[in-house]
């Protein structure tokens, strides 16, 4: 089934300063499909995912090269409101990060800042985004604890219904489960398979169970070059090349 | 051998322990000895009419002990340079952590940290012969000497303690907070009011009390500059006295043990009592809005 595309990037290239940490990548990800980006670490994924929300404009002398669409339009055109953007971009990191703040205003972060002042509809969608994100049981009681009272995975689950309470199209995640132990891990898989039904998701993963088990698509990098792309059932059982093989075997990297 | 080395160590340890008791020793018996000769001035003048005495005429007959006119100084010189150098500094080290470009902070920093080494009375000595003559013409008031001089100049005093300890406390916010601040689609600003300020407040809070500390204590900036007329001030342009300035221009002249001796020792207990409260309220403070930090696994 061919599903519209939501994002591609096209001859995309990234420096550090004179570093080059990604060649020419052009990848498309389309609606409601989750792509996962596996590689050894340094290959350059994060950074990658890291310009579809132009996270990386904060880094100093850093550069990019080529286009990233999101609906046709180019992310890194000058007139692009990078604010508006990452609203619609959402993004996990890699380590759970809430505000040191409580649970509910660490939902309700998001919304303040984009200009929701009704307090009724702050407290549903906080209710909302915990009840997609799986915690809203956990925590009912205690919405103004402090976050960071939470264990590991359930700061991990705060962060993604922090991330969604914003109501973004597309959601980043950044190794989002490296940080857990793997009942965490599994939650955190089971609501991603929930999350697709509304979004589109990419997944920067190291662990390559996980990329089998939540994507539809998966890309391997390499040394900042994207090797292959193809259905993850395809690229985990038939790979076209040697090297991805070797990976995903787990022969090198 | 290992007994030789069981010994030395034993005897590093106790040399350690002379140092440090020998230290706090001295420091607390400078407290006592300040109660010492403070308390005295109580036989003579009640502890109500001491504090909330408005004449001190210490050298009249019979002599008016009431430093109301030198607390009332000290505390509007020092709420006024706070209000000048808390924003001044916090904003300068906001600008210095989070906007500043690397290499304008890396040379900006140390130049900052060099000037809270001015010596008070290089400040004292500008507001004296630049600051005073200039605001006396410009606003036409009698001296230039006044609060307000001595507020500016203390304020100038600290700005760079609080800032460089500011600058500290924002810069170590974890960038992990920031980033998911922005990824929410808050702007620079937004991240910087709601998340990294509110983050840094405890280091933020004990720059201002080390700038503040500083400022309530000094002694030669209002002494130099505050014009020392010991009455309770109808405005911040009319000069004061606060206590460390009339305990330092008195000392000299007061009687050894008479009871302006005893007042002037007693003014430095309540001083003392100031500082101290003050302290207290900032570690309050810092400990309560402390955040445990980036997220703990």
């Amino acid at each position: 089934m061919e599903r519209p595309l939501k994002m591609a990037s096209n001859h995309l290239h990234f420096y550090y300063g004179d570093f080059e940490a990604l060649h020419d990548i052009s990848l498309e990800f389309s609606e409601n499909q989750v792509t996962a980006l596996i590689g050894p670490s340094g290959c350059g994924k994060s950074t990658y995912l890291r310009c579809m929300n132009r996270m990386n404009d904060l880094i100093a002398y850093s550069r990019v090269e080529g286009e990233i669409l999101l609906d046709g339009e180019d992310i890194y055109a000058p007139s692009v409101d990078v604010v508006t953007l990452r609203s619609r971009v959402g993004m996990v990191f890699q380590k759970p990060n809430p505000f040191p703040k409580s649970i509910f205003e660490n939902i309700a972060y998001g919304l303040k800042v984009n200009g929701v002042k009704d307090k009724s509809k702050i407290a549903s969608r906080v209710e909302k985004s915990l009840i997609r994100a799986a915690l809203w049981g956990e925590v009912k009681d205690r919405l103004h604890d402090s976050a960071l009272g939470l264990s590991g995975g359930q700061q991990q689950r705060l962060c993604i219904a922090r991330a969604l309470a914003v109501e973004p199209e597309v959601l980043l995640m950044d190794e989002p489960c490296s940080a857990l132990d793997p009942i965490a891990t599994q939650k955190i898989e089971e609501l991603i398979h929930q999350l697709k039904i509304t979004y589109t998701i990419i997944i920067v993963t190291h662990n390559m169970q996980q990329a089998a088990r939540v994507s539809d698509i998966t890309a391997f990098f390499y040394i900042g070059k994207l090797i292959e792309v193809n259905d993850t059932d395809t690229l985990f059982t038939r790979p076209q090349l040697k090297q991805t093989e070797d990976y995903i075997t787990g022969r090198f990297g | 051998m290992a007994n030789t080395r069981q010994i030395k160590d034993r005897g590093m340890n106790v040399f350690f322990f002379c140092i440090a008791t020998a230290s706090i020793t001295i420091l607390f018996m400078i407290s006592v000895f300040l109660f010492m000769e403070g308390l005295p001035i109580f036989k003579v003048v009640s502890v109500k009419d001491f504090i909330f005495g408005s004449y001190w005429y210490p050298t009249s007959d019979p002599p008016d002990f009431g430093i109301f006119p030198l607390i009332i100084g000290s505390v509007v010189v020092t709420i006024l340079s706070a209000s000048v150098s808390i924003p001044l500094g916090v904003m300068s080290a906001v600008y210095l952590a989070e906007i500043a470009r690397v290499k304008i902070r890396e040379i900006v920093k140390p130049i900052v940290e060099l000037l809270a080494a001015l010596p008070s009375v290089v400040i004292g000595f500008f507001g004296m012969v630049i600051v005073a003559p200039f605001l006396q013409n410009v606003l036409d008031i009698p001296t230039g000497l006044n609060i307000f001089n001595a507020s500016l100049m203390l304020a100038f005093m600290s700005v760079p303690t609080i800032c460089s300890i500011s600058e500290d406390a924002i810069y170590s916010v974890p960038t992990n907070l920031k980033e998911a601040s922005l990824a929410l689609g808050a702007t620079h600003l937004e991240t910087i009011v709601r998340v990294v300020l509110p983050a840094s407040i405890s280091g933020i809070s004990t720059a201002i009390i080390l700038g503040m500390s500083r400022a309530i204590g000094e002694t030669m900036v209002v002494l130099m500059v505050a014009g020392g007329a010991a009455m309770v001030p109808a405005s911040i342009f009319d000069p004061a006295r606060p206590m460390p300035a009339s305990i330092a221009a008195e000392m000299a002249e007061a009687p050894f043990r008479g009871d302006h001796y005893y007042a002037l020792f007693a003014t430095g207990i309540v001083l003392f009592v100031f500082i101290f409260i003050f302290n207290i309220i900032a570690e309050h403070i810092a400990h309560k809005y402390r955040q445990v930090g980036e997220a703990s696994l």
